[in-house]
């Protein structure tokens, strides 16, 4: 199929900026305010649904904004990827949109019009970040993200709130400074273009007689540049940020934000390396084997966490990595199974979050200690979250197993039995720190200090706003566990073309 | 005559360099018959916005496909010694007059409150300076330089020694010594030229076949010059004084203007008339550049002042131009020039939002600017413009000439490339330090919101419509330039051009032999140790 040049691909990252403006020109009326915030959210989803049937039919959206340098450009290309990664997001803030509203109510929370005019221009930035046409178009909007939401994190204005920040900052710009400016330059200097490459993943805008030392450095630097993928030893950003109200954690820290980071590596790798040439130089296996590590070490840390957001962060953690070692795979499976994931994780970990946001507001605890008895004070949330557990585990029918059978068969594919053990061992450290949460909701005892909860949100109508979008996102992540064509139909396009 | 082969004479209706030159002096002789003060400022303003709109066919017209220098006029001023009047622009120095006469009404607007005392002397010495900057600018003809050069010093002498801060004497005298001892070594190179060659036409200059021996004095002569004006590592110390102290128009014309000349001189003199010095000593001047960026960027880290930590940030980014400059390629040279006009911009914007706060607030201190976020956010948000800006976010112009000067440097040498990315880093990392501090929380961690009131104890108020006039427009060329830098590239393209054949075509006849390299620099060793026993 073709490509129509369109600047309606604009639109779909310009909505949310403009949703950004009217609320913050509506800041004194607060039922405004979240009305736009929640139709400028349905609105952008609906213009990336737009835009679907073209990609699934295997064509493909382009647009070029301007031009800085000739192969300097900003360029707008749509394709698979990014339809993927811009619907689930855009799909989830309506979802976290409604969500917030019960969060930051229910808390009292001040400066929402400031929390709310960051959280659209972020979301409004990874659609950017998704639509990307160009490696400078995608560093653009990854920049803007970084910038927007560090007053999210920063939002309460503690001392533990600018410390989480500064940590958050320091290690977004600092990695893109030093590594991802670098490696942008040697990229351009090889290829004369920062154009991604559009014609399949096998090929990358390398030319032929491109300097191999130069190619594994700027490889290299894009692997740990993109930090908001939360590689390991550039993870320690995640857990910091924490720290913001959990509506952020849950749409910036599970979705939007780290997914930036983990789709411009997918990007980086397939349409600016390619597969071959990745291959050729092993840099593949060695990406899958480094980032394994992480894999295990994360779940291992999240093992040790008692706060819950905290054992959240570092789950997070291991499964960014999932994505990125079914690319690094370079099999069409270990592909496939890495790519869907970013949908998978999506709906999954926003679920967790919201629970925790639900619980916290409710009851005030955020200590999985604490939380003896809570099944039967808030039984759909934790319900909720016990689907979302399975599907983290990797249980089927849960969207989890889908990632998890294909990033076996590319294991299979690479005949790799490392890989294998690394996969079933990070199921079981899965099952080790979710399962006892579900358990101690279910089973523990009450701890004698209930009495005194600070929350008492649960029989108030607010709630509600709270608990239907995680019930939502819940069942969603069963649902495109039963019936995952529609994701798998998009990589298709992608990985087969 | 021979000299017009390399000018495109002026054929607009009326002379436009002169005239942009001759419109703030005459304004200047003006404004000492007005005595009441609001009359002063509009009749400054007028002034500056007049020489604008006068400037302005040089971009319009200007014609894209040459290196010569256009818009020229000849005349002859004193035909005993063969010099003439001549004036004319390249793609390099169009740029610059323009970056001129846009910042002037931004350096009255600025004014409009802060300067509290002598009115009428402040527009008057305002004014002369843009003469005697476009001056500079626009002159070929090595005399006419010189004046300009030395003109300008003494109005920037009394703009921070009469309006200055606490220690304007100190660094006013600072300031002049400096300045002052580096023309000297320009004056001597202008008559060693004129003397060698009979001509102090700068084109003509630049063709002249000079032994390698020659050359190396004319470029260390006019480098110091230079490089004390841009100013690089180690001859920086003066800025920080004179920016410290100076006023904010002060500041405005030092940093976006007074800088450029530096570079200016780089790529008007020292590279065409010396390109086998040139070449020869590129190592040395890159190593001195990317020290430059990571010690300006280094001990911007650590200020305290808005306005020390802003200059020290300057000495950086002009590393960034001389490593530009030095690394003799087409990115490099470009993105040297785009990062001059950017610094001028994003720099002159950060001093006039320093210049806001401080009649706001009456300190420079960080701490004691800290927490606006809450209470003037359109102010915030401009600041945070510029700042980003400053450390070449994407999207904004710092991070063109950044890119280019990087690709530049990666292209020389890959070492060269990665040598210069800490200074990205810092600039990231002083300015967001900066961002974080005055709209979060001062270094403390608590938001003391009382300190940040005014001297009565007043709520702070916001900006007001002419100061938003005024960063919005600088705001828009941040952007402009950011998404849109093709314009400026093309302008400078057939000029860096030729700049770079006059240096690959200079530099191969007059052979870079180490030994009579070596000579020079014996030569100039034995000469510093003669001056030493003296």
């Amino acid at each position: 199929m073709d490509t129509i040049i369109t600047s309606k691909v604009l639109l779909t990252s310009a909505l949310p900026m403009l949703t950004a403006l009217l609320i913050m020109f509506s800041g004194k009326r607060p039922n405004l305010r979240e009305s736009w915030s929640v139709i400028g959210a349905i609105l952008t989803f609906l213009s990336v649904l737009s835009l679907l049937p073209h990609i699934l039919a295997g064509g493909s959206y382009e647009f070029t904004l301007a031009t800085l340098y000739p192969g300097v450009n900003i360029k707008f290309h749509l394709d698979g990827l990014g339809i993927l990664f811009a619907g689930t997001a855009s799909f989830l803030w309506i979802l976290a949109g409604f969500y917030c509203i019960g969060y930051m109510r229910g808390l009292d929370e001040h400066a929402q019009t400031r929390f709310y005019v960051c959280y659209a221009v972020a979301v409004g930035a990874a659609m950017g970040a998704a639509f990307a046409g160009s490696l400078f178009t995608l560093y653009l909007f990854y920049e803007i993200v970084s910038i927007f939401t560090y007053p999210l994190v920063a939002h309460h204005q503690d001392a533990e709130g600018y410390a989480g920040a500064k940590k958050y900052i320091v290690y977004l710009m600092f990695t893109s400074k030093a590594f991802l400016l670098p490696a942008m330059v040697i990229i351009f200097m090889q290829c004369g273009t920062l154009d991604f490459c559009y014609t399949g993943i096998l090929n990358g805008i390398f030319p032929a007689g491109a300097n191999h030392t130069l190619v594994v450095v700027s490889y290299l630097l894009c692997l740990f540049g993109f930090a908001k993928a939360g590689i390991m030893p550039l993870h320690n950003w995640l857990p910091s940020a924490m720290v913001a109200p959990t509506p952020v954690s849950a749409l910036l820290h599970a979705v939007v934000v780290v997914k930036v980071g983990v789709f411009s590596t997918c990007r980086v790798m397939l349409s600016v390396f390619g597969v071959q040439m990745l291959q050729s130089l092993n840099l593949g296996i060695i990406t899958a084997y480094f980032v394994s590590f992480t894999i295990i070490t994360a779940s291992i840390i999240a093992l040790s966490k008692s706060n819950l957001k905290a054992r959240l962060a570092y789950s997070t953690i291991s499964q960014l990595s999932y994505i990125i070692l079914g690319v690094a795979m370079l099999t069409p499976s270990g592909i496939t199974g890495g790519l869907v994931h970013i949908a998978n994780h999506a709906f999954s970990k926003i679920t967790l979050f919201f629970c925790a946001g639900a619980i916290f507001v409710a009851t005030g605890k955020k200590d999985i200690k604490e939380m003896g008895g809570l099944g039967y004070r808030m039984p759909l949330t934790m319900i909720a979250f016990g689907i979302a557990s399975l599907s983290m585990i990797g249980v089927p029918p849960s969207c989890g197993f889908v990632t998890k059978w294909f990033l076996a068969l590319g294991a299979m594919e690479l005949k790799s039995v490392g890989l294998l053990v690394v996969l079933l061992a990070s199921s079981l450290l899965n099952a080790g720190y979710f399962v006892p949460v579900f358990l101690k909701a279910f089973f523990g005892k009450v701890a004698p200090a209930d009495a005194e909860m600070t929350g008492s949100l649960e029989n108030k109508p607010l709630i509600l706003f709270m608990v239907v979008p995680l019930l939502i996102t819940a069942i969603i992540s069963m649902v495109i566990g039963i019936y995952p064509d529609l994701f798998l139909n998009i990589i298709h396009v992608m990985v087969g073309a | 005559m021979h000299m017009e082969k390399y000018l495109i004479l002026n054929t607009l209706s009326y002379p436009v360099l002169s005239l942009i030159m001759l419109v703030p002096l005459v304004g200047a002789l003006l404004s000492l018959l007005i005595k009441n003060e609001t009359w002063l400022k509009i009749f400054g303003l007028l002034v500056t916005l007049v020489t604008l709109v006068l400037s302005l066919p040089l971009y319009t017209c200007f014609d894209l496909h040459t290196a010569k220098y256009q818009f020229a006029e000849l005349r002859h001023w004193f035909p005993l010694l063969k010099l003439h009047y001549v004036v004319g622009v390249d793609g390099i120095s169009v740029l610059l007059v323009l970056l001129t006469t846009i910042i002037m009404p931004f350096c009255i607007l600025c004014s409009w409150n802060y300067i509290k005392k002598r009115m009428g002397e402040f527009i008057f010495v305002t004014l002369v300076m843009e003469t005697a900057m476009i001056g500079v600018f626009i002159s070929l003809n090595t005399v006419l330089f010189y004046i300009f050069w030395e003109a300008m010093l003494i109005p920037m002498f009394l703009l921070i020694a009469v309006w200055g801060g606490a220690r304007k004497d100190y660094a006013s005298i600072k300031f002049f010594l400096y300045t002052l001892c580096g023309s000297i070594f320009l004056l001597v190179a202008i008559v060693a030229l004129y003397i060698k060659t009979g001509t102090f036409f700068i084109p003509e200059l630049m063709d002249q076949p000079f032994s390698f021996a020659y050359q190396m004095w004319i470029f260390l002569a006019c480098a110091l010059a230079f490089a004390i004006k841009i100013p690089m590592y180690p001859l920086h110390t003066w800025l920080p004084a004179a920016h410290v102290e100076a006023p904010t128009a002060g500041s405005v014309i030092l940093a976006s203007i007074l800088l450029k000349m530096g570079g200016y001189g780089f790529l008007r003199f020292c590279l065409p008339m010396a390109p086998a010095a040139t070449l020869y000593c590129m190592p040395y001047f890159i190593a001195l550049s990317l020290i430059s960026i990571i010690f300006g960027g280094y001990l911007a880290l650590g200020q305290t002042d808005i306005k020390k930590l802003i200059a020290y940030s300057s000495v950086g980014h002009m590393g960034f131009v001389t490593l530009g400059i030095f690394l003799l390629n087409d990115q490099g040279l470009k993105g040297a020039i785009l990062q001059m006009i950017n610094h001028g911009i994003t720099t002159g914007g950060l001093f006039i939002m320093v210049g806001m706060i401080y009649e706001r607030t009456h300190s420079r201190e960080i701490a004691d600017n800290s927490a606006l976020g809450m209470m003037i956010p359109i102010y915030v948000t401009f600041l945070g413009i510029f700042c980003l800006s400053s450390l070449a976010f994407p999207g904004t112009n710092s991070f063109v000439g950044e890119f280019l000067v990087l690709f530049g440097a990666f292209k020389k040498s890959v070492v060269v490339g990665f040598l210069a990315i800490p200074g990205a880093i810092l600039a990231a990392a002083y300015m967001l330090r900066l961002l974080q501090r005055m709209v979060w929380h001062d270094s403390d961690g608590h938001a003391h919101h009382d300190s940040a009131g005014d001297d009565h104890g007043h709520k702070l108020t916001d900006l007001c419509f002419r100061e938003i006039v005024m960063v919005v427009v600088l705001a828009v060329f941040v952007f402009w330039i950011g998404l849109y830098p093709t314009p400026l590239l093309k302008v400078m393209d057939a000029s860096v051009t030729h700049l770079l054949h006059q240096i690959t075509a200079g530099g191969t006849p007059a052979p870079v032999t180490p030994h009579e390299g070596h000579h020079a620099l014996l030569e100039i060793g034995n000469w510093l140790k003669q001056v030493a026993a003296f």
